[in-house]
Parts: structure tokens; sequence; C-alpha cells
């Protein structure tokens, strides 16, 4: 310690010390450095004494407060249960089909269905309902299984060819590849375009028009207006689930489509049901 | 003794031979393999040099062989991690770059860990391992103990870090951040590791100073707490020794707990206490002044090496666990926030009497950069750890940025100011090449770690704001999809702060290349330094 000498820089005291040419100066602790320490370990006391903090032998310290993550967020969805509870009542005693009368419980079951929606329908159909390549657009009046609002709910509650619940739509369209010859399926394709108005080859249409009507017609319509109890898509318009054009087309006879939605009502309550429903028919296209 | 060698390589690649012959899955096979030609390799190589007359060690100067290697492999795996981070970033901003035809291999979820075990544990463990070598030997006045030990860590290491690597791009995984090499790799890195505690302690024993420095309280902390850190989180069993995959002993959310034990201290050991020993040897010589206070760095290691423990519950707010330990969590990382900013005062104060150097130094700068980063995401730390923020930080971008001030500004900044000041002394010149590439790679890392904290607090507390927005009677506002779309811009922004940090490091690569390749003869080794005492 003899070593000691002082810094010319600073005129502080070196510890004597020196690694490679590295030494120590005796500096104090910063003040403000050691009270900041000092007040935070006093705040940290002070706060596991207010909240459960301190494991004992069995369970831990409460804390003065009373307070938990769940008990805190239960009473933040109890608080909004209460103030929505009339309006919750109401919407599962409704007739769903004239909730728009009651101005504030359809806006009530609009903006919960919303909320139900955009954290439960929006992976599928987009977060704004305009669908995507296999899952229906929701903004249009075009429907496969009928826009009506029991049409809706039953489609929301049961669902689309799942097999959890006996009451989902079911129809399946055969895989034509192990039905039809090539040729057979390429007229067949001209016919559906000409359908929708689309460009197509006017040689292959009367083939076309005679396998449609014996292969396509029993679901599809005689015209191809489709029929919402079969879920059978109306092929005369500019909608396309799958895509309208040649290739999208003879993928869709060939192989098939099998689309599914979960049935809703095995995985949310009855008002969620309900609201979600009112909200699809609000959006736009609903009968 | 080499007659030893010869049998136990033997064994080792007959060894692997079966393993790889008998693997279930191909990243077992592939490790197998590798093995089983590396061991051939050493069998071919000890059998050529039996018998022959060995070169006698080298006395009076110290080890520092081992030491280039590990500055190049630092820049090598940075650059390397760098530039999956980069494109990584970009997959963020544009999904097609998961490219279908690279399935599975190029998707986000098998680069994201390459890119985070590229960072930490091969271009931080690399300059971790690389100056605790150079700094344990200046500081205790002898040459590495061990002999070539040294190079078993070297070298053990890279095969760490290329079996965690192809690992992961083969799908074996333990799905645990920061931990996800299976049990086979972490046994390996667990021999390894005990390997470099041994040349680092055995070389502090025979040491010639009388007290051990500072930084060398440090990295021992690091070394000795990594070690009980990754051997009790990866405990878990084998579904076969033939195959990758193991199952975890913890469950639920014990596991949760150990996982981020781990991954919290890791944080505190890995990249804090281990960049700090770096911090405490290159500040003062760069400064070339001494350390602003001795006590103070006797009061703010222990404080932090006894807080830091502690503080991981911070990361499973609002989750299983339950509140008691959530809320001790939060407290000790409070609490943590002096003694971690003991060590950038104690950083920045020594610079007490050389302020000027700021001006004309530009690896003096990078050192102040790194320590200012160092204080601030020591700062915003404790601030998140606080439940009431985390409710709004949590699982958002924010996380990310926090991070990744703390691993581009503080881990990066000083990592590459310890190479500045390593290589002309490892490869005896004079000094690097190029000032103005210094230069040019302090800007260009700056403004790139600037935009990426930027967007991501932007992004982040955008995002929490709007997964959190509900109307009067209570209902969610936004769907996810929605806060993803509106974070595009800001992930453009935070790609281009990584290109920026990537072309920094390219331009010292090309610095380094220039100094070492240099004109001038090289002098060899550095002779001992005389202890003071």
């Amino acid at each position: 310690m003899s070593d000691r000498k002082l810094d010319e820089e600073t005129g502080v005291e070196t510890t004597g010390h020196s690694w490679d040419g590295i030494e120590e100066l005796n500096n104090p602790l910063p003040r403000w450095w050691l009270w900041t320490l000092y007040i935070t370990i006093i705040w940290g006391i002070g706060y596991t004494i207010a909240y459960p903090a301190w494991p004992m032998i069995s369970g831990a310290t409460a804390g003065m407060k009373e307070w938990s993550t769940r008990g805190n967020v239960a009473q933040d969805i109890a608080s909004h249960q209460e103030q929505n509870a009339e309006l919750v009542t109401a919407l599962l005693a409704a007739e769903m089909t004239v909730l728009r009368e009651d101005a504030d419980l359809n806006r009530y079951a609009v903006a919960r269905g919303g909320a139900v929606f955009r954290a439960q329908c929006s992976q599928c159909h987009g977060s704004g309902a305009a669908g995507a390549v296999g899952y229906p657009n929701l903004l249009d009046n075009d429907w496969l299984w009928g826009g009506s609002m029991e049409a809706i709910i039953h489609t929301v509650r049961h669902g689309v060819r799942n097999d959890t619940d006996d009451d989902a739509h079911y129809s399946e369209m055969p895989a034509f590849a192990d039905l039809l010859e090539k040729e057979e399926i390429a007229a067949t394709i001209e016919y559906v375009l000409s359908l929708s108005k689309q460009e197509h080859d006017q040689t292959l249409v009367p083939i076309g028009a005679e396998l449609f009507a014996d292969n396509c017609s029993s679901c599809h319509g005689d015209a191809g207006l489709g029929d919402p109890d079969m879920g059978a898509p109306n092929l005369a318009d500019a909608i396309w689930l799958y895509g309208g054009n040649r290739d999208a087309l003879s993928y869709t006879i060939e192989n098939a489509r099998f689309g599914v939605m979960p049935a809703w009502g095995q995985r949310l309550s009855e008002e969620d049901v309900r609201a979600v429903s009112a909200y699809v028919h609000a959006l736009g296209g609903g009968e | 003794m080499d007659y030893l060698k010869l049998i136990l390589l033997g064994f080792i690649t007959l060894g692997a031979a079966l393993a790889s012959s008998w693997a279930h899955d191909l990243a077992y096979q592939l490790h197998a393999l590798l093995l089983m030609f590396i061991a051939f390799g050493m069998f071919v190589w000890v059998l050529r040099n039996t018998d022959e007359p060995k070169a006698a060690p080298q006395d009076g100067v110290y080890t520092d062989g081992v030491i280039r290697a590990g500055v190049i492999a630092t820049a090598f795996w940075g650059v390397a991690g760098f530039l999956v981070g980069t494109f990584i970033a970009f997959q963020l901003a544009f999904p097609e770059l998961n490219f279908e035809w690279g399935q599975p291999f190029t998707n986000f979820g098998r680069l994201r860990p390459l890119h985070t075990s590229a960072v930490i544990f091969a271009f931080g463990g690399n300059a971790l391992i690389a100056t605790s070598f150079y700094v344990v030997q200046r500081t205790s006045a002898v040459k590495l103990w061990g002999g070539n030990t040294a190079w078993f860590v070297f070298w053990g290491y890279q095969l760490f870090i290329v079996l965690a690597a192809t690992g992961y791009l083969l799908g074996a995984t333990q799905s645990k951040e920061y931990a996800e090499p299976e049990w086979h790799v972490d046994i390996w890195l667990t021999i390894v590791w005990l390997a470099y505690l041994a040349v680092f302690l055995g070389t502090i024993f025979k040491r010639k100073e009388r007290h051990i420095y500072v930084a060398n309280w440090f990295f021992l902390s690091f070394i000795i707490t990594v070690a009980m850190l990754h051997v009790v989180n990866n405990l878990s069993i084998p579904v076969s020794i033939w195959g990758s995959k193991s199952v975890q002993v913890f469950s639920g959310v014990q596991d949760a707990m150990t996982q981020w034990w781990y991954g919290h201290n890791a944080v505190g050991f890995f990249l804090t206490a281990g960049f700090l020993g770096m911090m405490y040897y290159f500040v003062p010589k760069q400064a070339g002044r001494p350390v602003y206070s001795y006590k103070l760095s006797i009061i703010h290691f222990w404080a932090l090496i006894f807080l830091y423990i502690w503080a991981g519950p911070h990361h499973l707010h609002y989750t299983a666990l339950p509140d008691w330990a959530s809320t001790l969590g939060m407290v000790f990382s409070i609490i943590l926030w002096m003694p971690s900013w003991g060590g950038m005062i104690n950083g920045l104060m020594t610079l007490q009497g050389a302020w000027d150097k700021l001006r004309t130094d530009p690896i003096m700068r990078m050192f102040v950069l790194s320590l200012g980063f160092y204080g601030m995401s020591t700062f915003e730390g404790p601030m998140m750890s606080i439940r009431a923020v985390n409710s709004l930080s949590h699982y958002t971008d924010w996380t990310i940025g926090h991070v990744h001030s703390g691993a581009l500004g503080w881990n990066g900044m000083i990592t590459f100011a310890c190479i500045y000041f390593l290589t002309p002394k490892l490869w005896g010149r004079e000094k690097m090449h190029s000032e103005s590439a210094i230069n040019w790679h302090f800007w260009l890392a700056t403004l790139g770690i600037v935009l990426y904290a930027a967007s991501m607090w932007v992004t982040g507390i955008m995002e929490g704001l709007m997964w959190r927005e509900v109307d009067d009677q209570g209902f969610l506002v936004n769907s996810f999809a929605d806060t993803v779309s509106a974070k595009f811009p800001m992930y453009v922004v935070r790609g281009l702060g990584g290109l920026l940090f990537l072309s920094g490091a390219l331009v010292m690569v090309w610095n380094m290349w220039m100094t070492i390749r240099g004109a001038e003869p090289a002098t060899t080794s550095l002779p001992y330094a005389t202890p003071a005492e």
C-alpha cells in the first residue's frame, strides 16, 4: 500500500496496484448513484409488502393491497359485463330477424360481433371480411349457404363440412377427373365460361352444355345459378371462390374442393354467435 | 501419449461411424458424420507426427495464436450473423423472401435461431473467449495455463457453433429460446466450456500479480454462471441415444421459469458481465487513464451478480407464473438499475482527463458509444420489467428494439472497438490500416442502430396500443392482421438499419484484412509484461 500515489490529471489517490499498466483511482462511490440504489431498495421493500411477493412454506405473502393479476383482469371484465348486462339479456332474447328495429341493441350486437370477428374469423375471411382464394368474401351479396339472418346464424353455429357438428352444412362435389374424359372436362369448362360471359370457345359450348346438364345441373341448377341449400355456387356471375379462369376451373372440376369451417356454436357463447352473425349480416350483403 | 491419443481417436471415429448409420434423423446423422471425419483427420495427423521431434514450447511469450484465431472468428461469425439477421428482417417485411423452393430450410422459423445464436454465441462468444484469453494473460503477467487446451477450447467452440447451426436448419431444436441446440450438442458445449474454465482459472492461479484484476472477476463470473445456467436449463432425456430429439425434465410453468432464469442470465452474464470484463481492460488501455473508482467496481460487481440471477421472472409477467415470482422478478430488476450503471459510470469516468480523445480517436468513440447504449438499455430493461409497462411492451417489437440497442449498441460496438485495438497488436502492426475506415464503420453502425431502435420503438408501442385498444363497450377494435399491416413501413426501416450495420462490419473486415496483410514485416509475439508488485 506504500505505492499509493496521486494521479496528476485529477489529483485523486490511486490504489497503488497496476496491471499491465492499468491503475485504479480511489474515488468514492458517486453520492447520487449510492442514494438512487438505496431508494430503489427501499422502494423494493415497500412494493413487496404491498404486493404478493415472498414465498413462504405453503403459498406466498399476498400483499397488503390484496392485488393479483387474475383478480385485476377479472375486475376489468366484470365491469364491462355489468355495464353491458342489460344488452346481453336483450340480445339473448331478441328475435334476430328484426334485430335492426332496436337501434341500441343492433349497435351493441354489431360492435360485439365485430370484435369476435376480428379475433376468430379474420384469420380466414380477412380482417376486412373481403375473403381470399378459398375463403368467401362476406361483403357481397353472393352467399354459398344463404344470406338471411337465420341462414348466417346456422352457418356460424354449425359450420361447414367439419366432423364435430352433425348439423354442419355438408355437400361434396365429385372429382370429375375420374368420371369424365379430358376433352369432356375441357368442353364443360368452355360452357361454364360462357355462363359467366367470359371469353370462350363457341364450338365446344353445345357439347359442354350437354355434359353440364348431365353432370352439374343437379346441384348448380340448369342455368348454373347455384343452390344455397346445397352450398352450390352460382356459376353465372363474376364471383369465384377458387378463381374463374380456365386453369382454376379445370383444377376445381378435376379435383373438386372441400372448404371447411368450424362449428362456432361449440366454441363461442350464444351471445357471441348471435353478435357475430349480426355483424356479418350487417357487412353489406345480408338478405 | 501419442499412442493413447491414437486409440482414443480411433474409437471416436468408429463410434461416430456407427452412430451415423444408426441415426434416427438427418441432423444427428450429419453431426455423427462430421465427428467421424474430424476424429479421423486428427487420427491421421497424430499418426504422421508420432515419434517425430516436438518443438519445445516457447517460454516468455504470451499465448497469442489462439487469440488471433479468435479475433478472425469473431469477425467472420459477426458478418454471418448480421447477414442472416438483415435477411430475416426483410423476410418479416416481405414474406415472399421465405422462398417456396427453399422450404423448410429458408423459413423464418429456422433462420431466426440461426441469427440469434450466430450473433450471441458465435460472434459474442468468440469475442469473449478471445478477449478473456488476452486480458487474463496481460493482467496476470503469465501465459495461458494448459498449453494446447486453449486451442481445444477454440476449435471445440467452433464445432459447437457448426453443430448448432446445421441442427437448426435441419429442424433439430429444443424450442427453448437461446438454448435451441439439442442434447448431444449441449453435452459437447459443456465439455468445451469446462475446458475454458480450466484454462482461465489455471491462468489466474499461476498469476504473478498479487491481486486479481477487476476484468477477470467479471470474466470468471461469466464463465462459471454460464456453465451453471447451461447445464440446468438443458436437463433433458434423449428419446434415443441415436437421435437428436430429447424431452425436457421440467414441464409447464417450471420449465418456463427455468428457461427464463437461463434466458435472462444469458443476457446478464454472457452479454453484460462478460462484456464488462472487456470494458474494464480495454477502455482504460485505450484511454491511457486509471479506472475511475476501485470501490465502485467492487460494489457494482457484487451487486450486479447477486441481483441479476433473480430477475428472470420479469419475462413471464401475466402468464401462468404465480404473482409472487413475477413481483420479485420486477423488484430485483429495478434494484439492478444502479448496479448496472456502475459499470457505465466507471467506464465513462475513466475518460476523466482524456475526453479530448473523443475528438481524435474513433476507437475511443466506439467505446464511449457502446457504454452509452449499455446505460440506455440497462435503464430501459428495468423500466420494461415494471408490470404496467410490460403489459404494453410484452410480445411487441419494443422488446426486439430493446434487445438490439443492447446487442448492436453495447455488445457490437465494444467488440468492434476491441477488434480495432487487438488487430494491430496481435499481428505486430503499428496501427489499423485505415483510420477513416474506422470512422466510416462508426457512423454506419451508429446510424444503423438508430434506425433499428427508433423503428422498433415506434412499431412496438403502436402494436401494443393497437392490441389493447377497446371501444367504450369493451370490445377489441383491431384484428391481429391489422397490427401486422400497420407495421410494414417500420419493418422496412429496420431492415435498412440492419443493412447499414452489416456494411459497417464489412468495412471492418476489409480494414482487418489490409492491416494483417500489411506491407511492413510483422514483429512476432509480444514479450512478458513485468509484474508491478
